[in-house]
């Protein structure tokens, strides 16, 4: 951080953080929430899959994938425009 | 400078050396299936399967010796994300994700799904909580953090003890792992597979460390994706008519539903938090939650598959890799409840009902090596050891309650199911190897590595020369590797059972000081430290009283997921013992700041923190 001043670095760490509880979001609702009422969405169907079968078995894997591939894009247009990206 | 420009022409080709290689491959499979219609026999294809490919393994293990010190312990950092992500989804996938999940999911349907989700979500606390700011840190190992985080080698040598309590026997598990699949290919004995694998193993990480250790994980992700891929998406398509089994299973769970009533089943393939009569109740479903929890926090704890992140070369870089690691290791892992479907259908259809004399082929012939049961007759248990208990009524049809099917059987069979040729299963023999001595490689490394690096070089020998580091090194790798190995040629049953305690451990003893370290800079030295040694504290007493002294369970929660108690009791305590301690110096504070932001040097508190190369 060698050329931040202290207000842009408290701003770039906000940003970051800010990211890091929306992710941490999307982790609990796919990993935890979403699950909890597997009961009522196993009485609906989709591909022959009951509901909540399908999330744990798939649809919470996929949303993983995704959200991770758009974190890694986010982050980085944060670094970039903060301007601590590193060269190369 | 020579060593450089011919590295440099390695990594600007590496689409062009693996596609080669996954090409290379293919026409080896092909070449054996036309062997084998020419009347070559199983036994032959299933050593030509084996050697042939550890070969491989063992030819990239030698070509990527390496005497640099950065090469042995980082693979030079410069591992491109994608490559980084296969050889972590190698390194990640071990011989109970390929040959034993499957089975789980066939055996507790929904339930069996806490793995899926457990094992694929904790990446997500991987990238951002972690890897990139473990990366930009910038040293060997995960205790090198803790060593300069929180003042030295206390929390180093914390650090280490949880390391090799979780991944001991995890390592040992997968040797034993590789010697089922050896001796059971190659007609030879457990114990001597066991030190063939050993072989197999060695000649991959001993010359080249993390050098080698990388570019034949990702060569044996290739494999191992290839090998599991196939028989199911085949079987797919015969029973389905799309070769989709992803999307076609669904399916076969319809059909399953509709059988079970008819068949007896009491508890149904996707009946939710419930109980084995089918008895849907709030202890089922807190341990469905509490093991998804622990399995997560575990993934993004264990030093095996963080260390992996050190080897990219940017911080952006480590980032993009984990994405891609998820994204390699979810194609193993949607696919997995697939062969677990296909196979019920396979038994509630053709199996259960059926006179003894007209089974499938497949039932007989996994039934002699002792992977299925039938058990109508009464003496059935004299010749299927899975029938020890089962009183069958001897009707001359088998009931459900009259069958046995072992967890690894379902991947395994799943080629005969098909109807396919021996191959096929050589392939998947192939593919299970790969992945058992991938994840083993990197186990090991992690445990040499902290031995090597953060025992000897920096707390007993700091000037130590660079070539009597690279040199113990290697010795402690062999001497691990030869100490899990005898290990698990003892067959023993409480190690293979510790195996899944590795998360719960790894996540109580090193998360929260992993975590608070980065994103809380008022974490105290005392704090992490007690917090690490209450978070282990817990964790492995839940395990050792609940599993050898009849303890009971607190709220009905099972032991593997003590880091329900673990974890929460680490980030108390450090917190607690944080704020009772004095802050962390200016100095400190300073490098906390300089790890969180990708550019720049980092600033040590310490000096004598810096690493030598």
């Amino acid at each position: 951080m060698s050329d931040l001043s202290p207000d842009k670095a408290r701003a770039y760490w906000a940003r970051t953080s800010g990211l890091m509880w929306t992710m941490l979001g999307i982790w609990f609702f796919f990993g935890f929430v979403i699950h909890i009422f597997a009961p009522q969405l196993n009485g609906i169907k989709f591909l022959g899959f009951p509901l909540g079968f399908y999330m744990a078995a798939q649809g919470s894997l996929i949303a993983f994938v995704v959200s991770l591939f758009w974190f890694a894009s986010k982050q980085n247009s944060i670094d970039e425009e903060f301007g601590v990206a590193e060269d190369e | 400078m020579a060593n450089n420009t011919k590295d440099g022409g390695f990594i600007a080709n590496l689409g062009k050396i693996y596609g080669m290689y996954t090409g290379g491959f293919v026409a080896f499979v092909i070449v054996l299936a036309i062997l084998e219609q020419l009347g070559v026999s199983n036994q032959v294809i299933g050593y030509l399967f084996v050697f042939l490919t550890i070969g491989v393994y063992a030819l990239i293990g030698i070509l990527s010796r390496t005497a640099e010190m950065g090469e042995y312990y980082v693979a030079g950092r410069k591992v491109p994300a994608l490559y980084n992500g296969m050889a972590t989804g190698s390194d990640w996938m071990s011989a109970a994700s390929f040959i034993g999940m499957a089975g789980t999911l066939y055996l507790s349907g929904y339930d069996g799904l806490a793995f899926v989700l457990g094992w694929t979500g904790g990446y997500l606390l991987v990238s951002i909580l972690l890897a990139p700011y473990l990366r930009k840190f910038g040293q060997f190992t995960v205790p090198d953090f803790l060593g300069a985080r929180y003042g030295g080698n206390v929390a180093r040598f914390v650090g280490v003890i949880v390391l090799i309590s979780a991944s001991f026997a995890y390592v040992t598990a997968q040797i034993f792992g590789v010697g089922i699949i050896a001796s059971r290919f190659l007609g030879i004995s457990f114990e001597i597979a066991v030190f063939v694998g050993l072989a197999g193993i060695l000649v991959c990480s001993m010359l080249g460390g993390m050098r080698a250790v990388t570019w034949t994980q990702v060569a044996q992700y290739i494999i191992l994706i290839i090998a599991y891929l196939i028989p199911v998406i085949i079987l797919s398509a015969k029973v389905t008519g799309v070769p989709i089994p992803q999307l076609m299973y669904g399916q076969a769970i319809e059909k399953i539903q509709a059988l079970e009533p008819t068949l007896g089943v009491v508890k149904g393939h996707t009946a939710t938090f419930a109980n084995a009569k089918g008895e849907m109740n709030f202890t089922d479903g807190l341990n469905f939650f509490a093991l998804i929890f622990c399995l997560m926090v575990g993934t993004a704890a264990l030093p095996h598959i963080l260390m992996r992140y050190f080897t990219t070369p940017s911080v952006r870089d480590a980032r993009k890799s984990v994405a891609w690691s998820l994204f390699f290791i979810f194609l193993l892992y949607f696919t997995a409840p697939s062969y677990a479907a296909f196979a019920k259908l396979e038994v509630y259809q053709n199996v259960i009902g059926t006179s003894i004399d007209q089974l499938p082929a497949w039932v007989q012939s996994w039934g002699e090596i002792g992977l299925v049961g039938t058990c109508d007759r009464p003496d059935a248990a004299v010749r299927y050891a899975l029938c020890q208990g089962v009183t069958g009524n001897n009707d001359g049809i088998l009931q459900l309650s009259e069958f046995r099917i072992h967890t690894d059987a379902i991947v395994l069979a799943t080629p005969e199911i098909a109807g396919l040729p021996y191959v096929i299963a050589g392939l998947v023999a192939a593919g299970g190897l790969a992945a058992a001595l991938s994840t083993a490689d990197g186990l090991l490394l992690a445990i040499a590595n902290a031995l090597s690096h953060d025992i000897y070089y920096r707390m007993i020998d700091p000037h130590a020369p660079t070539k009597r580091r690279l040199i113990l090194s290697r010795v402690l790798l062999v001497g691990v590797a030869i100490v899990a190995a005898f290990t698990a040629a003892q067959k023993p049953s409480t190690i293979l059972a510790m195996v899944a305690w590795a998360f719960s451990i790894a996540a109580s003893g090193l998360f929260p000081a992993l975590v608070m370290g980065i994103w809380w800079k008022r974490t105290s030295n005392a704090g992490a430290i007690a917090g690490m040694i209450a978070g282990y504290g817990v964790c492995v007493f839940y395990l050792v009283m609940t599993q050898f002294y009849g303890m009971p369970l607190w709220f009905g929660v099972k032991n593997i997921s003590c880091g329900l108690f673990g974890i929460p009791a680490a980030f108390i305590v450090t917190y607690v013992v944080s704020l009772m301690t004095p802050a962390p110096s200016k100095e400190m504070q300073d490098f906390i700041d300089s790890i969180r932001i990708p550019k720049g040097e980092v600033k040590l508190a310490r000096a004598e923190d810096a690493i030598a190369h």
